[in-house]
């Protein structure tokens, strides 16, 4: 076991990042993600890395495309309006399948919205955000040890589907100090030679990164055929879910990141009045992990979906389950979470409603 | 295995070194192989303003990061009490920075530790250890980790900065444990 | 008597650039100064949007074509990562000018060790014959109908003159490719441009003012004689910055 030391979520992922081998970082302040910005500037140049200070989100993703073409392990972070920014940028970077991570530590929006912690960036993040037909793996970390663990998965993830991976947190799991096991970056998959780097074309045939298909016609047809095939491929091997006294749950709460640790406190104070409430929490939220929901969602009553917006993760929730049981909600936007109390409530509510006097479906 | 949790919060000042407590108790936390989730209350204020954070120490994994009704709350500054007292738990604790806060607590269910920290500092001779003499008062009074933890913290702390900060902050530490009080005999399960 | 031949930093391909168009003679230049440096295998081009996006489709040597603007941003990206290999972007005025005004300015004053060639044709070519940053007052394009000016469109931007108060930047020229002494100054421009990275030196851009006959409405003949008699009287040609 590695040493235990104490860093914030966002310092967190990005010394996993330089563990990892990420040796360019671009980036823009934004709050309350300043950390990996201020850490990255430090650590670079420790370990004959890059950081630089963009101009702006769009530069910074664009640098970041660079940087991908140019061969290194790369990546950038932000928050909410800050991501929305980057969306040109990663488009293109998923058109031209180049791996790198992009963090967004969500905060309140719409618009300039607020600094607090937000999950309104969902519907962002796994459905596209940019234009054009492409997914981002997307990760949601609970515990810092898990950003640590999952920023280090994702570079390898990135490489290996040759596709940008999205680290979703938000404010709180930036801020908040946890001790951490620093653990040594072994790859978890056998990484495939990198055969599209622009390094100038010596002793080979020059090679392009573009996303523009204008010929043959059907070009770009081809193209986002051989992305979906990926992506389909991508669903087929990489999910994670984790489940938590599900068994014998007559109600189970459906909720991601900072929002399933507040959850998972619900549920054992539920269990300690002795109702039977479980937790599902999907760690990719894309792919997302249909067949684990669909199984919770046949042996239990009721799921209850908990998120800090006003309905985005729930409607993935709706279609993995395919109607096998009730949905109830709770969440809203802005900067609002939930309590462990106001989640007892509502399972509270749960119980005593018509729905769960009719008994197991 | 019983589960214990205790939520603290620590409040005062922008500058009078919240963040500082809240590190070093996780630190101790960590020493004694308990679990510990901090977090600071991040904002447009630097200095000057309000600054709060707070620390959850356990013997089990945490769940929910949030502190919404602390067990005990480290308080530095009258606006601070003003603010938090109302949301201690129930026979929560409640310490108070007396060379800061002239009022007694309203609630009469709260236990009291009295330290008059920014005033023991200046004696010390640096200002900004009140924070320490705070810490010192709170562990002797509440037992909720070991001095030694705390010691330990406090030198990994301020170990790589400058020789002298350990020296200064453990005077703080044990200055701050022997000059205070605590107004109702404490329970801490 | 010299043969021109194609050069090898150029593919054999047709272009698709229109008749009288000058993108034709500055890649051949871009492309012969890369020939006689000898840095083909090490050189990573990075094209715009606009009428030289298929810059890959002539050029013998890397490619990565940026989105709107971001050819800076993107070949700093590239740059920072192989410092020892030769990164330019080929960009037009409203990829340089425009959209990417932020990015442009931001490497420039970074110092970024790259070297841009801008082509400045005071036109939208590739969307055909909008209002560019360069256009100039008093021209027509489809979205400046009562020529520029009339409505609120401001000034054409001067680039160089723009730049020239940045401490990043290490040099700047603004040529032409409208008479053969021009084109030989852009080339002797372009080489110096690139010699500055190579040797390490910085920020170096050179401005060319180039023809657009197609969506300036003229012929090829005239298209010479606007940028002789009009362009260059708004944006005069000479070095603008040159810390050498």
């Amino acid at each position: 076991m590695g040493k235990k030391i104490l860093l914030k979520g966002n310092e967190v992922m990005s010394e996993a990042a330089i563990q990892a081998g990420c040796r360019f970082f671009a980036g823009y302040p934004i709050t309350p993600q300043n950390e990996v910005p201020e850490y990255m500037s430090r650590r670079m140049p420790q370990v004959g890395g890059v950081f630089v200070q963009a101009e702006s989100e769009i530069a910074a993703i664009n640098m970041v495309f660079g940087a991908s073409a140019a061969g290194a392990r790369c990546m950038t972070s932000s928050s909410s309006p800050g991501i929305s920014l980057k969306q040109e940028g990663i488009s293109y970077i998923a058109g031209a399948e180049l791996p790198c991570l992009i963090a967004n530590m969500q905060r309140g929006g719409p618009g300039l919205g607020n600094i607090r912690a937000s999950q309104a960036d969902y519907f962002q993040a796994v459905k596209g955000g940019g234009h054009g037909d492409y997914r981002l793996i997307v990760l949601a970390p609970a515990s810092t040890q898990e950003l640590y663990n999952l920023t280090m998965n994702a570079f390898d993830w990135a490489d290996y589907y040759r596709n940008p991976v999205l680290m979703l947190g938000d404010g709180i799991l930036g801020q908040m100090t946890e001790p951490v096991e620093i653990l040594p970056y072994e790859p978890i998959l056998d990484l495939p030679e990198k055969d599209f780097i622009l390094d100038g074309c010596k002793g080979r045939d020059p090679r392009v990164v573009k996303t523009l298909v204008l010929r043959p016609a059907e070009g770009l047809v081809d193209h986002n055929e051989h992305l979906q095939k990926k992506y389909r491929r991508i669903e087929s091997e990489l999910s994670l879910c984790d489940e938590y006294r599900v068994e014998d749950a007559d109600i189970v709460i459906a909720a991601y990141g900072i929002t399933s640790r507040i959850a998972k406190g619900a549920v054992r104070m539920a269990r300690e009045k002795g109702m039977k409430v479980g937790l599902i929490r999907p760690i990719t939220l894309w792919p997302f992990p249909k067949e684990s929901f669909k199984k919770v969602a046949y042996d239990t009553s009721q799921i209850l979906v908990v998120e800090m917006s006003h309905g985005q993760f729930i409607e993935d929730v709706k279609l993995a389950i395919e109607a096998a049981c009730p949905v109830e909600f709770l969440g809203k936007g802005g900067g609002w979470y939930p309590t462990e109390e106001i989640i007892l409530e509502k399972i509270e509510s749960m119980i005593t409603s018509p729905v769960a006097a009719k008994g197991r479906v | 295995m019983d589960r214990q949790e205790t939520k603290i919060v620590m409040a005062g000042f922008g500058g009078q070194g919240i963040v500082v407590i809240g590190n070093i108790l996780a630190r101790a936390a960590i020493i004694e192989d308990k679990n510990v989730v901090g977090m600071v209350c991040y904002g447009a204020e630097m200095r000057g303003g309000t600054a709060n954070a707070t620390v959850i120490i356990s013997n089990d994994e945490i769940a929910s990061p949030f502190v919404n009704h602390p067990d005990m709350a480290i308080i530095l500054n009258g606006p601070s009490l003003d603010r938090f007292e109302p949301e201690i738990s129930q026979d929560g604790l409640v310490l108070m920075n007396t060379s800061m806060i002239s009022r007694d607590p309203r609630r009469s269910d709260l236990a009291c530790i009295k330290v008059n920290a920014t005033k023991i500092a200046h004696e010390i001779g640096n200002l900004r250890v009140s924070n320490i003499v705070s810490v010192g008062a709170f562990i002797e009074h509440t037992r909720l980790l070991s001095i030694s933890s705390i010691e330990q913290a406090i030198s990994d702390l301020f170990s790589n900065k400058k020789a002298e900060l350990v020296e200064v902050n453990l005077k703080a530490l044990h200055t701050g444990a022997e000059r205070s009080t605590c107004l109702q005999p404490l329970d801490i399960k | 008597m010299q043969t021109l031949k194609r050069t090898e930093v150029l593919k054999d391909a047709l272009t698709h650039y229109c008749p009288g168009c000058g993108h034709g003679i500055i890649h051949r230049l871009v492309a012969e100064v890369i020939e006689e440096l000898g840095i083909r295998e090490i050189t990573i081009g990075t094209a715009p949007v606009g009428c030289a996006v298929l810059l890959y489709d002539y050029f013998n040597c890397d490619i990565i074509e940026c989105s709107h603007g971001r050819p800076p941003a993107v070949a700093t990206g590239i740059k920072r990562i192989h410092p020892d290999k030769i990164v330019f972007t080929y960009q037009g005025d409203g990829d340089l000018a425009a959209i990417g005004t932020a990015e442009t300015i931001h490497a420039a004053n970074r110092g970024e060790n790259i070297t841009v060639i801008f082509v400045n044709n005071a036109i939208y070519g590739m969307t055909g014959g909008q209002m560019a940053p360069t256009t100039l007052t008093g021209m027509v394009s489809t979205t400046s109908r009562d020529g520029r000016g009339q409505h609120g469109e401001g000034p054409p931007l001067k680039v160089c003159e723009l730049l020239s108060s940045l401490d990043g930047v290490y040099y700047l020229e603004r040529t032409a490719v409208s008479t053969p002494k021009d084109v030989n100054s852009t080339k002797r421009a372009i080489k110096k441009a690139f010699q500055n990275q190579i040797d390490g030196k910085g920020f170096s851009l050179v401005e060319v003012l180039s023809m657009c006959p197609t969506d300036w409405k003229v012929s090829t003949a005239k298209a010479v004689d606007f940028v002789n008699n009009d362009m260059k009287e708004v944006f005069p040609l000479g070095v603008y910055k040159d810390k050498s």
